[in-house]
């Protein structure tokens, strides 16, 4: 299954300066690994060391925010796109 | 002259050069503007503040530029109101309206920090300027950098009062009508700022911006006669405005300007998009993002971006929080203009209601001093009371049809 996943500038040093990469995985949890597999390093970036999102961070799934989904557990299929976003944003 | 140090993540305290960033590369926490204090205290007196023009621009060296501000010259130094037929009305004693409905060039407080972003923008070699809005915003990004020659793209939900898109068109910027909330809007202009090398005011260059806000705080502090209130009830969108007051009176102090401020904040949102509200009442660390069903379309945000120091500011200072429904929205927009004469939008309607309330809770004592923050006009929302206003008597031209009407 591929799904693209839209990286924030700040990650991008990370992913070989690629705003877009393709990844592999049935829900969020699983895109997390496949990036950390892919690019070492991100996932202490996008996660606290309990493993949980950092709050500054908000994923969305085709659009939607995932905590109006499932949050990490968010079911994903082929085609889908997940966008990384900073939260400090807008206001 | 600059007195910026750099930039300091407000949640590690990496520090960052002062450039076009806005979140920590680590924890993604936001960067804020880094001041070199020592140097503002010889430089910004009192004596100095008052012998220069009234706007925004006299709190300069707390402002984040490096060279002189070269946008909203005239902008700020609104009326503090002294709103006695209120006080009368509901037995207080000392109650003040900061009025921003009133401000220069675009009738609300963005005007503060649109200066602040646009002369930043400039400084970072940028020549097209975004944002992202529900209005208020949009209306002084577009004006403001029509006047600066600066290119201009406009992103709001396509939903947004007539008055306010009129209100941006006029300028003559790409104006984006996004199918969706603004918080949608606010993702996909994420998207973009990520992609195109356009200054967004409200992300990329986000930590500039916001400092603008502060002006609204120093202004009170000064038009009180170098004192601050005791309560002050501030409307929240993305919570930055409620923060940055509170940030610019312990400025004010820390420079020796003003007394220890002992100031509580109140936080106000209508009850239709309140997570600011709900996460104080339920004592949370974290806000739960909402879908906005509310009239009160400029403080439309389900996802606050500084929705945790919003929350903070109010906890720190042992204020308290509260909401509105959108009947009490239109009742406070006509209380406020038929005592004290100003005409705010339905945000100014969450305000005063949110005071109103308060005050009737006991939250707010009547025996101190209170400032109510009105920070847009309501000429731009004549949607949320044009029904509910009544309508002008019709006559033909003669002494006895008007006799005749008006008994």
């Amino acid at each position: 299954m591929a799904i693209k996943v839209r990286i924030p500038t700040p990650l991008q040093k990370l992913t070989k300066d690629k705003a877009e990469v393709e990844v592999q995985g049935k829900d969020v949890r699983e895109i997390i690994a496949d990036l950390e597999k892919n690019f070492p390093g991100i996932k202490e970036r996008l996660c606290d060391e309990k493993g949980a999102l950092r709050k500054f961070i908000n994923i969305y799934v085709n659009e939607e925010d995932i905590r109006f989904l499932k949050l990490d557990q968010t079911p994903l299929k082929d085609g889908d796109e997940v966008s990384i976003i900073p939260a400090i944003a807008g206001g | 002259m600059s007195y910026i140090k750099g930039l300091k993540c407000r949640e590690c305290g990496r520090h960052y050069p002062k450039e076009c960033l806005y979140v920590c590369e680590y924890c993604f926490g936001p960067l804020e503007v880094d001041y070199d204090y020592e140097r503002i205290k010889k430089a910004l007196t009192q004596k100095e503040i008052l012998s220069r023009p009234k706007n925004l621009w006299r709190y300069r060296e707390l402002l984040p530029i490096d060279g002189k501000p070269t946008d909203g010259l005239d902008s700020g130094f609104t009326p503090l109101i002294r709103a006695r037929n209120l006080e009368k009305l509901w037995g207080l004693k000392e109650l003040y309206i900061k009025d921003d409905s009133v401000s220069h060039p675009t009738l609300s407080f963005k005007d503060r920090v649109v200066a602040v972003a646009l002369s930043r923008a400039k400084e970072l070699g940028f020549d097209t300027v975004a944002c992202a809005s529900t209005g208020n915003l949009a209306n002084s990004v577009a004006c403001q950098s029509a006047v600066a020659g600066l290119k201009r793209y406009i992103f709001i939900p396509a939903d947004l009062e007539l008055s306010k898109i009129v209100a941006t068109l006029i300028y003559k910027p790409t104006l984006v009508a996004v199918e969706g909330n603004y918080d949608q809007v606010n993702r996909l202009c994420s998207e973009i700022a990520n992609k195109y090398k356009w200054a967004f005011v409200n992300i990329n260059i986000r930590p500039y911006y916001a400092e603008g806000s502060k002006t609204y705080g120093y202004e009170i502090a000064e038009q009180l006669g170098w004192r601050t209130p005791k309560h002050i009830v501030v409307p929240c969108a993305g919570g930055s405005l409620i923060t940055k007051i509170y940030k610019g009176l312990k400025e004010f102090y820390k420079l020796g300007l003003i007394d220890a401020p002992k100031t509580k904040f109140y936080a106000a949102q209508a009850t239709g998009c309140c997570p600011i509200i709900t996460a104080v009442k339920e004592n949370s660390e974290i806000i739960k993002p909402v879908k906005p069903n509310t009239i009160a379309k400029s403080l439309a945000i389900g996802n606050p971006a500084d929705g945790i120091y919003a929350v903070a500011t109010v906890k720190e200072t042992d204020g308290a929080a509260e909401s509105v429904t959108d009947e009490e929205i239109v009742e406070a927009i006509k209380l406020l203009a038929q005592t004290e004469g100003i005409f705010t939008e339905t945000a100014g309607g969450v305000t005063l209601g949110v005071a109103k309330k308060l005050i009737e809770q006991g939250k707010i004592p009547k025996d101190e001093s209170i400032v109510v923050c009105i920070t847009g006009n309501g000429l731009k929302t004549q949607e949320a009371v044009v029904d509910k206003i009544g309508k002008p008597i019709k006559i033909k031209p003669n002494l006895e049809a008007f006799e005749k009407a008006i008994n």
